[in-house]
């Protein structure tokens, strides 16, 4: 007899998902077993739109320790030490309550890389905004960085970067992802693959409650306009004191050599944690819910089972261990209890008051369906649009400062000075520095670590490909400005309903994109993180692919900064100096006009322009560096010159129209200054890279002249105060005061 | 010569100043758990920075009534010198070890960027080996760091020179541009009135090697050494 208490609906599951669950099983789920089959087949924990995608991604490399399908990217760094690096969305959270939204995504992606058995030692955090002229899109910006802030200051991991870009489309759904790099031994790296029959199941760190149920089925809706009331249960509350002390405990436990195997219980809680492990290693579990910490009494299985309270982990350990671990834990003051043991039949076997409420193989929990969508292109994303209707710029003084006063692009320090960026005595370079987060590894000195993050919606929604090709790019540039070699990325994919056949025409754009700069640079995929249903009522947001990278700096006492450091330097743009306004910020910001194909990169001509740009800092040659990207020749010369309070005289290659010269934009360009008896040097080295130098002024005084060049002739276009750019460029002080 | 520092719940630069004062200063160091009720041993004892306890009550309410506070109290009675480092400095304040109280930063956020401090006494172990006027460049990294005391204890603090430290701009001016948090008559640190216990905001772990951008923090860990080198040779002397 079949009888379904349940309707598959009820737990975010389809019809056909219900019957491929029961070929599976060869019976009909229980309820209970129908809760975790929606909870694991959610978008969120089983990828089942992204996953043949994502295959295109290339993941491997000769640093790699281990790679997606982990719950980190782990990455050799030299001398027996490795980094683990994972980058997570909280979107839906963030949008219903911004500050435990933000705050839990900060806490979960730290638990991420601790489950590979990696000291947290670095945080970074790219956000999308709607316009902050509207009050509610402030005050939610706002309490996300007070939640990113509260938790990241409190647990001790310093945020050492980040990008924040506001777009209207992002108004009834933010992006909130946050990346953490860890540091490990390689030989004491951590799995998290359940093995060996008769270990115990261990459960360490805070207690069960009603928060966060079914919170990874909500990722994986669109929210609409009763979310923010009603959904407000589904949102975990972080407790960043707990946090630490897990962190603590959970080294001090992997340093016994008793634990086989652990991960955190994060999106869909218990369920996840047991069902992923057992799959892993082939292995079964029998749990007894009874013997789980319980914040309250009377919850049901379900509800434990489901429950995303934070601060918890599942830790698979050796009997003989077990009691010395479950120490380490108490010592902390936290919660262990042994909930169950590992069987050697593949069978997931969970028990409540005496009866037996699950019995089912891992692995088909684990491993939702994979979906093929149907993908259209859409009819037009760039069009024909060209230059010529539109007026040459008629106040370039005006649009520099409109520029540098734009969210995108005004400076991010009432944001970041709210964050403990220098906690773990690591950062050398900090937030607004440079281009890159550095942070030395005292244990490799004088080696280090460089941090960045990068995407950009508007280029994607104008061409995916491109735009994803664009990101990769921009994260490479930006660790070659402080002299790092990519190690490894993490990308974190943000799309609106993958059954919308031109979201999931741009989502397979995206990722083709990724994979080609990937190829072209010799770049793994370490990990990364697929978030779909990004809509509100105001539609899906921008196909937005964050690309998080981290590379490795010889000597981070060499790493330059983008400020112009003295008087008399020579300013010299690296690279091709042709660019356009295309998809520019320009256009964007002064004109409103979001139009034209953004510029390919030619990845050859990229290449050359990092390496050149890496080894010149090798060497010591380069005063300062800075990746010229949105606002074009005049907005990076404008930031170096802030930066350094060292002004500078420019003039820019001619050209038909001043707001090209002035404004436009292309990958592959660098702007650097160095001093004068450096410059031999510099252009002998270019030469044998092969690119292109353009040497435009130089550094000096307390303005910033910028003059085009007209044959043998320079027409002066603007001459502004330091001052007067540095006050434009404070524009987020009173947004974030 | 053994240094003490002091791990709380929650402390989230014990690691830090272990590290500079084994790795950079070379000195040996022990780690203090916070539910030992006796501290032995140590010439001198680190509070270090962090949020003891989660800092959910009041910055350091909870901290300052832990096991090991009775012997931190001891030690300093018996003239021993104590460091309280942001969060430290708290729960000194708390402990009624130090004079005054925090209030929120008058930004009302956590604050975390490089600031100036000038030395306005060389009466503590930290700070003898430095000049009065002397200005030293560090991050601060606090929410609750606005020094409040009312006024016949700030009139009492301030002519028995217990004002360590005060805010100063890059030349030394004690001025309100530069005073990060609002605290009163720009206090970054106080001692007590023997000098031996001392607290402030700004983290000189964290500016003591020259690749993290400032050195000036090293000096008050290598006064503190001067100072006990010194006793230790009166002494055997």
């Amino acid at each position: 007899m079949r009888v379904t208490i349940l309707a598959p609906e009820v737990v975010g599951l389809t019809p056909g998902e219900y019957e491929d669950i029961c070929r599976r099983l060869g019976r009909d789920p229980s309820p209970l077993e129908l809760h975790l089959f929606g909870v694991m087949w959610s978008e969120h924990c089983g990828y089942k739109h992204s996953k043949l995608a994502l295959r295109a991604l290339p993941s491997d490399g000769p640093h790699l320790l281990a790679g997606p399908g982990e719950n980190a990217g782990v990455m050799d760094i030299g001398s027996g030490w490795a980094v683990a690096f994972k980058m997570e969305s909280h979107n839906h959270p963030s949008a219903i309550d911004p500050y435990n939204g933000a705050a839990t995504g900060v806490g979960g992606i730290i638990r991420d890389v601790l489950s590979m058995g990696a000291r947290p030692i670095a945080l970074l955090d790219s956000l999308r905004f709607g316009g902050f002229d509207d009050p509610k899109v402030r005050r939610l910006a706002s309490s996300v960085v007070a939640g990113i802030a509260g938790y990241g200051n409190c647990i001790g991991v310093p945020t050492v970067g980040g990008e924040i870009l506001v777009e209207a489309r992002y108004r009834g759904n933010p992006l909130v992802n946050v990346a953490c790099l860890g540091l490990v031994r390689a030989e004491q790296l951590a799995r998290a693959c359940a093995a060996g029959p008769g270990n115990l199941v261990m459960y360490a760190g805070a207690r069960t409650g009603r928060d966060g149920i079914g919170g990874a089925a909500f990722a994986s809706e669109e929210l609409d306009e009763r979310s923010e009331r009603e959904d407000r249960s589904s949102v975990q509350i972080g407790d960043p004191f707990t946090g630490k002390l897990l962190i603590e405990a959970t080294l001090e436990a992997l340093a016994t050599g008793g634990v086989v195997a652990l991960q955190d219980m994060g999106a869909a809680g218990l369920t996840c944690a047991t069902s992923e492990m057992a799959a892993r290693g082939g292995v079964g579990m029998a749990i007894t819910l009874d013997l789980v910490p319980l914040r309250e009494s009377g919850m049901r299985a379900d509800e434990i089972l489901r429950s995303e309270s934070q601060e918890r982990m599942l830790l698979i350990v050796r009997p003989h261990e077990a009691e010395r671990i479950a120490a380490v834990y108490r010592r902390w003051g936290l919660n262990a209890a042994v909930i169950g043991t590992i069987t050697a039949e593949p069978e997931l076997r969970i028990t409540h008051q005496g009866t037996t409420v699950a019995a089912l193989p891992p692995a088909v929990l684990a491993e939702a369906p994979a979906y093929q969508p149907a993908a259209s292109e859409p009819l037009r994303l760039w069009d024909q649009w060209t230059l010529n209707a539109l007026p040459d710029e008629a106040d370039p003084a005006q649009a520099l400062l409109a520029l540098l006063a734009s969210p995108d692009i005004a400076s991010k320090r009432p944001v970041y000075e709210q964050y403990d960026h220098s906690v773990q005595v690591r950062t050398v370079m900090p937030p607004g520095a440079a281009d890159a987060a550095v942070l030395r590894v005292h244990e490799l000195a004088p080696k280090g670590l460089a941090l960045t993050v990068d995407g950009s919606g508007r280029l994607c929604a104008l061409d995916p490909r491109r735009g994803a090709r664009l990101a990769v790019a921009e994260c490479a540039a930006n660790l070659a400005c402080v002299g790092a070699a990519p190690l490894g990325l993490t990308d974190c994919l943000n799309f609106g309903n993958p059954d919308d056949p031109e979201v999931f025409w741009t989502f397979r754009q995206a990722v083709a994109g990724i994979a080609d700069a990937c190829r072209a640079m010799g770049i793994p995929v370490v990990g990364g993180n697929v978030s779909f249903y990004n809509e509100s009522a105001g539609g899906p947001v921008p196909p937005t692919p964050i690309i998080a990278m981290v590379g490795l700096v010889d000597d981070v006492s060499r790493a330059p900064t983008m400020a112009f450091r003295a008087d008399a330097n020579i300013v010299i743009l690296v690279g091709d100096p042709a660019a356009d306004l295309a998809a520019s910020s320009y256009l964007e910001v002064v004109h409103g006009l979001t139009r034209g194909r953004p510029r390919d990169v030619d990845f050859d001509a990229h290449q050359r322009v990092l390496s050149l740009i890496r080894e010149s800092i090798r060497r010591g040659i380069l005063r300062s560096a800075h990746d010229c990207s949105e606002g074009g020749v005049a907005v990076a010369v404008a930031e170096c010159a802030i930066a350094g309070g060292v002004g500078a005289a420019v003039v820019l290659p001619g050209g038909s129209r001043r707001d090209t010269a002035l404004f436009g934009e292309a990958p592959s360009r660098v702007m650097v200054s160095l001093a004068e008896d450096s410059a031999a040097q510099f252009f002998a080295m270019a030469a044998e890279w092969d690119v292109p130098l353009t040497v435009l002024g130089r550094t000096g005084g307390d303005r910033l002249e910028i003059s085009v060049a007209d044959g043998p002739d320079r027409r002066p276009i603007l001459n502004l105060m330091l001052a007067e750019l540095a006050a434009a460029y404070q524009s987020l002080s009173e947004v974030f005061a | 010569m053994r240094l003490g520092v002091v791990v709380f719940p929650g402390s989230n630069c014990d690691r830090d100043c272990v590290h500079v004062l084994r790795h950079v200063l070379g000195r040996d160091v022990v780690e203090l758990w916070h539910g030992d009720p006796a501290i032995e041993g140590v010439d001198a004892v680190v509070l270090p920075g962090g949020f003891a306890y989660g800092d959910y009550l009041r910055a350091g309410a909870v901290a300052a009534t832990s096991p090991i506070m009775p012997a931190v109290r001891a030690f300093a009675a018996s003239g021993g010198p104590v460091l309280g480092i942001c969060n430290g400095f708290q729960v000194l304040l708390e402990a009624g070890m130090l004079p005054g109280a925090m209030l929120r930063n008058h930004v009302l956020k956590f604050q975390c960027k490089p600031v100036h401090i000038r030395v306005e006494s060389t009466r503590t172990p930290f700070t003898h080996g430095l000049r009065e006027g002397q200005v030293l460049r560090m991050p601060i990294a606090h929410g609750e760091g606005n020094y409040f005391a009312p006024d016949p204890l700030l009139a009492t603090i301030q002519e028995s020179e217990q004002v360590a430290f005060r805010y100063c701009d890059a030349h030394g001016r004690v001025v309100s541009e530069a005073n990060p948090n609002g605290s009163l008559n720009n206090i970054a640190g106080v001692c007590s009135p023997q000098g031996n216990v001392l607290g402030l905001m700004p983290h000189p772990e964290r500016a003591s090697e020259e690749v993290l951008g400032s050195t000036d923090g090293r000096m008050l860990f290598e006064s503190l050494v001067a100072w006990l080198e010194s006793r230790r040779a009166v002494v055997v002397g």
